[in-house]
């Protein structure tokens, strides 16, 4: 079992949570992910780590409520507890040598992005951050994004806060204007990271992307969360789990990624309101 | 007198239409009297040859001969001795390979049947027996365990019995292994592996479960941690795909995923959490016992139509003969000398958000013949040109083998692994190229069989104790 340390809302449809798990808490390292089953009953869902402190032994996570697990998640309290936490799993983001980066994060995928940016940061790194959301309601993270950048652009689709656009529009700007990164970085939905690695290519840049698709174990052994990469006009499949959760973006499927997580749509869109009928009838 | 019947009493088992579309267990079980009668076939040979066909070498004829007292408190005493899980050897071992096969009785009719014999003993002692296992004196030396699946479990358990302070390490959230995520409830119920995992802790064994060796800790860790062994049981966890076009469609499972889907994660329940596909029309593919597993678990949770897709014929199907018996009862239909290769899938071009974009839409298969046999004997199956067709199906499952995990391995200095990534170790200790550190089961074998992994844990335990005792 696993202790809540603590808990807090970001917006209305994030939250984040500091969980007692100190083996964990001592190895994690910026892009790696654990895996959580809230019950005795309940299903294995992946996230990955938002940061961690080494000293109290504790692993921050910061989820987006969108399925019947992270809902079921969301109802835990401070000091409660989780059935199962485990990790860190998957490769750490490669940051070694880099001197200048840009890092994109989309919604909830900036939980992610920021360790990365702190991690830069810290190795002297000069960070240019590029963060979006649907609209200012949703915006998290900014006050910590501010102190881990040397720059920070923060864009609404809806034009509520910051810029109104995507993450593309500043980046093409940037490029326009003839700036250069040692690496861009992006984490965020499918759709948005292949838009992103579109505009970055015609640059050269190297554009590496956090891939989050459906698995079970982490640790190699279903090959549910297999994707393609476009090798040198080779296919080559790759488990996001263990040679993950990030890869080259300008050799990833992205369609058929998008494809896959699709899966089990129905499912889980009925099983999200099954257990939002029910937590609201226990609230009633 | 000894029973003459050339044949074995037969297993009581469900019926196959009903058991079909049910997840309970298929066999039922000797009761007392068929015990007794199955133990009076046994002729008592002096010179033991079931013995030797066991890999954990029970004493069987022992055993027998108290089932013929009566007195199965004693029968399972004897196997305990040797065997720390007969209620799941009893079950999953291949004993028609193995000690049935060197038995007397089988050369004019069926041989004694063994394996049902030790299935009724444990099943007895763990019904009628309440007594709690001994918890031997520890001998101030501790040993780390990694994978509590069979290797790890017997590993363990003998350890354990010797007095050193054992904790196995399992990076899933239960105990057991493939016992657990692998084979499915109606061929070994959970709750035997439960009782048999409950049995170890009661004798001191700690398991802690949700540790990733590799990643959680790595075996230098365990080794600062003050463990002077190690044993590895880590399983043969990595799927292998076919490398076709078309495997990453959605409806498209390796075995290691659907099972693990099913057993571990219980999608094969009402109003599951973690969600399968089932229903429709399954192809899977392989010929071992997984596939097997695998193609009457998707029957059960209710698909129409089941094919078993093997590229060789009947002779070479690598499967026990009574789970291919048990799966043809149950109407799995099997597409022999039949090899995939395509997967086809629905594209909508005209319609990017047509939900049925990207589902497995059939597989296309050639026909084989079987040519000259290859350097192992078996006949190689070839080609035959242009017998292509395509079988209707939605779902494929890839149930063509495992290879060992290489978290361990790419993290711990001084392990020596084989080209297909299985650690390399000294058969008669099951020593690794590392001092302290020993392996067994599918992590050195590759897939291999339940007895076989709980051999390689019976040996190391052995090693491990005369390497701690000598360092002293």
């Amino acid at each position: 079992m696993y202790k809540i340390l603590t808990k807090k809302s970001l917006n209305q449809n994030v939250t984040m949570m500091e969980i007692e798990a100190p083996l964990i808490a001592k190895k994690a390292k910026a892009g790696q992910f654990i895996i959580l089953r809230v019950d005795d009953e309940g299903e294995r869902i992946p996230l990955t780590i938002a940061g961690y402190d080494r000293e109290a032994g504790s692993v921050k996570i910061i989820f987006q409520i969108v399925g019947a697990t992270t809902k079921l998640l969301d109802q835990k309290h401070e000091g409660e507890y989780i059935n199962d936490f485990v990790g860190p799993l998957g490769t750490a983001t490669k940051l070694d040598g880099l001197k200048k980066v840009c890092i994109v994060g989309g919604g909830v995928g900036c939980a992610i992005a920021l360790p990365i940016a702190q991690a830069l940061k810290e190795m002297g790194c000069d960070v240019t951050s590029v963060i979006g959301f649907r609209s200012k309601e949703l915006l998290i993270l900014e006050d910590e994004f501010k102190a881990a950048s040397n720059r920070l652009v923060v864009v609404t689709d809806d034009g509520s806060y910051g810029t109104k656009g995507n993450v593309c529009l500043p980046l093409n700007e940037m490029f326009a204007n003839g700036e250069k990164f040692d690496e861009v970085i992006t984490i965020g939905p499918l759709i948005m990271m292949k838009f992103v690695v579109e505009a970055v290519k015609p640059t050269g840049i190297p554009c590496t992307v956090s891939m989050n698709p459906v698995m079970i174990d982490g640790t190699g052994m279903c090959g549910g969360c297999r994707l393609t990469l476009n090798r040198n006009g080779e296919r080559i499949t790759k488990f996001a789990c263990v040679d993950g959760p990030d890869f080259n973006g300008y050799e990833v499927d992205f369609d058929e990624a998008m494809s896959r997580s699709t899966m089990y749509r129905d499912f889980e869109r009925h099983a999200y309101e099954k257990a939002c009928n029910l937590f609201s009838k226990q609230a009633n | 007198m000894a029973n003459m019947n050339p044949n074995k009493n037969p297993m009581p088992s469900q019926e196959p239409l009903v058991r079909a579309r049910n997840f309970d267990e298929v066999a039922l079980g000797y009761t007392e009297e068929m015990a007794i009668d199955e133990a009076m076939r046994c002729l008592s040979c002096k010179n033991m040859p079931c013995v030797s066909g066991c890999p954990v070498n029970i004493r069987i004829p022992e055993f027998i001969a108290k089932v013929r007292e009566g007195d199965f408190e004693g029968a399972y005493n004897i196997i305990n001795k040797t065997s720390s899980l007969p209620a799941v050897c009893g079950r999953v071992c291949p004993q028609e390979t193995q000690c049935e096969s060197k038995c007397v009785r089988g050369m004019k009719g069926e041989p004694v049947g063994i394996g049902r014999l030790e299935r009724f003993v444990a099943d007895w002692h763990n019904m009628h027996s309440n007594e709690v296992p001994e918890v031997a004196e520890h001998n101030g030396h501790s040993v780390a365990v990694v994978g509590s699946g069979p290797a790890g479990l017997t590993c363990a358990g003998d350890l354990a019995k010797k007095g050193y302070k054992v904790t196995v390490f399992e990076a899933l959230h239960t105990a057991g292994g493939v016992l657990v995520y692998g084979i499915p409830e109606f061929r070994l119920p959970k709750s035997i592996v439960k009782t048999e995992v409950e049995n170890l802790k009661a004798m001191g064994v700690d398991i802690e479960t949700n540790v990733v060796i590799g990643k959680t800790l790595t075996v230098d860790e365990l080794f600062e941690q003050g463990y002077e062994a190690v044993f590895i049981g880590s399983g043969a966890g990595l799927p292998n795909f076919m490398g076709i076009p078309g495997e990453s469609y959605k409806g498209v499972y390796s075995a290691n995923e659907f099972l693990t889907r099913s057993n571990l994660m219980k999608a094969y329940k009402d109003n599951p959490v973690t969600p399968i596909m089932k229903g429709g029309k399954v192809a899977v593919v392989g010929g071992g016992n997984v596939a097997m597993d695998a193609a009457r678990t998707a029957l059960r949770l209710g698909a129409e139509k089941v094919y078993i897709v093997y590229r060789r014929s009947m002779e070479e199907l690598p499967a026990r003969r009574e789970e291919v018996e048990h799966a043809m009862e149950e109407g799995i239909e099997f597409k022999l000398l039949n090899n995939p290769v395509e997967i086809l899938g629905y594209e909508n071009p005209e319609d990017k958000r047509d939900p049925k974009n990207g589902f497995v839409t059939g597989m296309k298969c050639v026909q084989m013949e079987l040519g000259e046999p290859d350097e192992r004997g078996r006949r190689r199956p070839v080609e035959i040109k242009g017998s292509e067709f395509v079988l209707d199906v939605d779902t494929v499952i890839i149930a063509i083998g495992t290879s060992p995990n290489p978290l361990i391995k790419s993290t711990t200095s001084g392990l020596e692994v084989n080209k297909r990534g299985c650690i390399i170790v000294e058969e008669d200790t099951c020593a690794t190229t590392r001092e302290g550190v020993y392996a067994g089961g599918d992590a050195v074998m590759g897939a291999a069989t339940v007895i076989s992994a709980m051999g390689a844990g019976k040996i190391a335990a052995k090693a491990i104790d005369e390497y701690i005792t000598d360092k002293k």
